[in-house]
């Protein structure tokens, strides 16, 4: 097996060795899920019926798909990198024949895919149930859902990536974190659906590659965006994608030079 | 041929200190100050130091993930900064008290995905594993997770880790601390089979004299980042003759004993516990346990080394005033 | 005294914590800012109205979450062997834990509650009198209590959860969230959970329907405010029967 596939491989055994973490992470998601369904078909309602495009089948459906990829495509809380740099550790991933983003990328595939198998997957089902909302059953939907999931987590990861790699710089990173999070719990779409937003938030959201993580995926994923719309919606994520990704890569690389010239 | 060569080696580390309410003073701290010296490829250097001296500094320079602030290094031919990635599939390193292996997976795991990482075959790698596991014991712990391992098993873990791509040089940061005796035992013949066998070249550090008695050819002692010995251990020795003490428990009060060569330093709880301090120039501690089990039954006994600070305080304050 | 004192001198940190909370209170604040820019009324509330409950629970989770908030951190105090150097005190648990952190950056999302409260009063239109600052007084006080239960209750659970501390969450964190909105939006299994076992509703979304003098939905009719002390000492013998079972197991296993 390959070293990438390896590096899924185990980081995928790794976060499976925390059942009862994972079915807390069901527990709480999916009472969470409940809380956030009522509150936007309360919206919907009060809107009469349909709100930003959202009624309340579609409204179920973005709630259901936030809360079950919550565990796969984290909106906060990853911070390993930067610990490891904190705590000198980074010296042992620095000497190891591997790139340093190469090495986390991929431990992030296995770490997103038991997430989504552990965590969402049980979220989906219950709440497709509960909720009686069906699955959709046009296969284009599923083939844009899945490829706007795997650029959303791209993007996410490259997004936390970047965070972490601040404190090769700086020491001082809680205030880093706390921006990050709270940015991005109200960019991405998250807690409010962006096609909510008033006007200038809404500009502010579209203008950053936050949606791309995730209101971009949800939409394609719960057929909200469909047939030539999506084409657009793929194209800024891969947009985002390559910016982000060239921006790390520059990152890393000076990163890199300035601790092994600073000395950590 | 040359493993490791530095030249005029020196690392200068800038310390701030707040001087008053809104002055900082900078000071320039030369961490290694200067280091020149030449490991041949297959010898065993021990390098030791107090804390502080300079040695991880040195290490960090010598694998390439700290840049030095002027001489020259290189390692198995290469420039370690450069070439990071290359020479990190030549040599194998395990820092003391940072962990290589995956925390929550078991050992095994681990072993795997260092394979893969080095880009060894599978069919190398699990040959080489299948080895290490049976010199180093590892078998009976080797489906654990590494985080419910003793401190002795882990670190036996952590040189199969290191040794696993099957690299020139080892580096050994501390590979003993907090091990209890049957360990280091452990530890320290694999090492001198794995050294007999593939004619690895072994760099470590320590504190502990009985891993330089049975590991090292050489000892380098580094004092505030500068060089003060670089020889054989009986040089050293020679150099620095220290006083060692034996202490003997018995199994039933003894009354105080003479032991020829010895200076009976303890008697504690009726002659239970007695402790003789010997110089190794004028008997052995093989003689005076001999001697000692005459007296009655020995139920435990302990030799205290002289401490590694100690040797290098004794060399440093002998260069001082020569 | 020494413990707040050392808070302060790592300034920076401290600073940038306060701003955080403030911030991740304010974006709490914005989805209901934003729900309510797309419909005039959410849950029966207008704005105004809506920014109330959310004022209400703000100071009361603020207060309680600065007092004890270190409980559902109970894990790592076991995990660093914290616990058995509390428990090797003649002195109670509880109040050992709590006063070994008192975290005065949560003072921020207190300050957003009063601040919030602040602005949204004069547009709320409530008929003030004595009875009314009452009720307001009532819910804070009743308020922070029946939260202070909630962390104490997830201590308790941590007992047995030392590795799935998130379901916890489900009712602290879960519980704070519901407590910031208006009742009706809440699906009737969620309303029933957080009124009549764990009462988050009670001192928020009531009290403002007492205040504004509303009827309310079902489950939840305006009267139910006034139990505001009857849903208190609930919550704190349903944490306190919790957490002396989760120390008695604790110890009785040994460690």
């Amino acid at each position: 097996m390959s070293v990438h596939l390896q590096l899924i491989a185990a980081e995928f055994r790794r976060q499976s060795t925390y059942r009862l973490a994972l079915a807390a992470g069901v527990f709480t998601n999916g009472i969470f899920g409940l809380i956030r369904a009522g509150v936007l078909l309360a919206a919907v309602a009060g809107a009469g019926g349909e709100a930003g495009g959202y009624d309340a089948r579609t409204a179920i459906l973005y709630v259901l798909w936030g809360q079950a990829l919550l565990g796969a495509i984290p909106m906060w809380g990853w911070n390993e990198v930067a610990s490891r740099v904190r705590t000198g550790e980074i010296a042992v991933d620095l000497a190891r024949p591997i790139d340093l983003q190469v090495y986390w990328w991929f431990r992030d595939l296995g770490r997103a895919a038991m997430q989504f198998l552990g965590r969402g997957l049980p979220i989906l089902i219950l709440g497709s149930v509960v909720l009686r909302v069906p699955p959709p059953t046009d296969p284009l939907v599923w083939l844009a859902g899945a490829l706007g999931l795997i650029l959303g987590l791209a993007v996410n990861f490259l997004g936390r990536y970047a965070l972490n790699l601040i404190s090769f710089w700086t020491i001082e990173m809680q205030g880093f974190q706390i921006l990050y999070m709270v940015v991005v719990s109200l960019l991405t779409g998250f807690t409010v659906p962006i096609h909510l937003f008033p006007g200038w938030l809404k500009t502010i959201a579209e203008w950053s590659p936050f949606p791309s993580m995730y209101q971009y995926p949800v939409d394609l994923i719960s057929g909200r965006t469909t047939g030539v719309d999506v084409l657009p919606i793929i194209g800024i994520q891969l947009a985002w994608l390559l910016v982000l990704l060239v921006g790390t890569r520059v990152m890393t690389h000076f990163g890199t030079r300035r601790l092994v010239i600073q000395g950590g | 041929m040359t493993i490791i060569e530095t030249e005029d080696l020196r690392r200068e580390f800038i310390v701030r200190a707040k001087a008053g309410r809104f002055t900082r003073t900078k000071k320039v701290v030369a961490a290694v100050d200067g280091i020149s010296c030449s490991i041949a490829e297959g010898e065993s250097v021990g390098y030791i130091g107090a804390n502080g001296a300079g040695k991880s500094t040195t290490i960090k320079m010598l694998t390439g993930i700290l840049v030095p602030t002027s001489g020259r290094v290189t390692t198995c031919g290469l420039p370690p900064v450069e070439r990071r990635k290359d020479l990190a599939r030549q040599i194998g390193v395990v820092f003391g008290q940072r962990t290589q292996l995956w925390w929550d997976l078991p050992l095994r795991e681990s072993f795997t995905i260092l394979g893969a990482i080095h880009r060894i075959g599978a069919r190398a790698a699990a040959d080489r594993i299948d080895q290490l596991v049976a010199e180093l014991e590892l078998a009976e712990f080797l489906d654990t997770p590494v985080r419910q391992l003793s401190l002795g098993q882990r670190m036996r873990g952590e040189v199969a880790a290191a040794l696993a791509h099957r690299p020139r040089l080892l580096i050994l940061d501390e590979p003993t601390i907090g091990l209890d005796m049957i360990s280091k035992e452990r530890l320290r013949q694999f090492l001198v089979a794995e050294r007999a066998e593939r004619g690895t070249t072994l760099l470590l550090t320590t504190h502990d004299m009985g891993d330089i008695e049975r590991l090292c050819e050489r000892v380098l002692v580094v004092d505030q980042g500068q060089l003060v010995h670089d020889g054989a251990l009986g040089e050293l020795r020679r150099t620095v003759a220290l006083d060692r003490t034996m202490v003997v428990d018995y199994a039933e009060p003894q009354p105080p004993h003479e032991i020829p060569g010895t200076e009976r330093v303890g008697y504690e709880i009726d002659g239970l516990r007695q402790s003789y301090r010997f110089h190794p120039t004028q008997t052995t501690a093989a003689k005076v346990v001999t001697e000692a089990s005459r007296f009655g039954e020995v139920r435990d006994l302990t030799l205290q080394e002289p401490a590694i600070e100690d040797i290098v305080r004794t060399l440093y304050g002998a260069r001082g005033s020569a | 005294m020494a413990r707040l004192r050392s808070q302060m001198v790592y300034r920076t940190s401290f600073v940038l914590n306060v701003i955080g909370t403030f911030f991740t209170g304010l974006i709490e604040f914005v989805e209901i800012y934003v729900l309510l820019a797309t419909a005039p009324i959410f849950g029966g509330l207008t704005l105004p109205e809506a920014s109330l409950v959310f004022a209400l629970s703000s100071v009361s989770f603020g207060l309680a979450d600065m007092v004890f908030g270190q409980m559902d951190s109970l894990p790592s105090f076991i995990k660093q062997g914290q616990l058995e150097s509390f428990l090797t005190k003649p002195l109670r648990l509880v109040p050992q834990m709590i006063t070994s952190t008192v975290q005065l950056r949560r003072l921020a999302r207190v300050l957003l509650g009063v601040i919030t409260f602040a602005i949204a009063v004069p547009h709320a239109g409530i008929a003030w009198s004595p009875v009314m600052v009452g009720v307001v007084v009532g819910a804070l006080v009743f308020g922070t209590t029946i939260f202070s239960a909630l962390f104490v209750l997830a201590g308790g659970c941590q007992f047995w959860l030392i590795n799935g501390t998130e379901f916890t969450n489900a009712f602290v964190y879960g519980g704070k969230y519901v407590s910031q909105l208006p009742g009706p939006v809440l699906l009737t299994p969620i309303r029933v959970f957080f009124t009549f076992v764990v009462p988050a509703t009670v001192t928020t979304y009531l009290p403002v329907l007492i205040l504004l003098d509303k009827p309310g939905p079902a489950l939840l009719p305006q009267v139910l405010g006034w139990g505001a002390p009857l849903f208190a000492v609930w919550a704190w013998v349903l944490a306190l029967v919790v957490w002396r079972a989760g120390v008695r197991k604790y110890t009785g296993a040994g460690g």
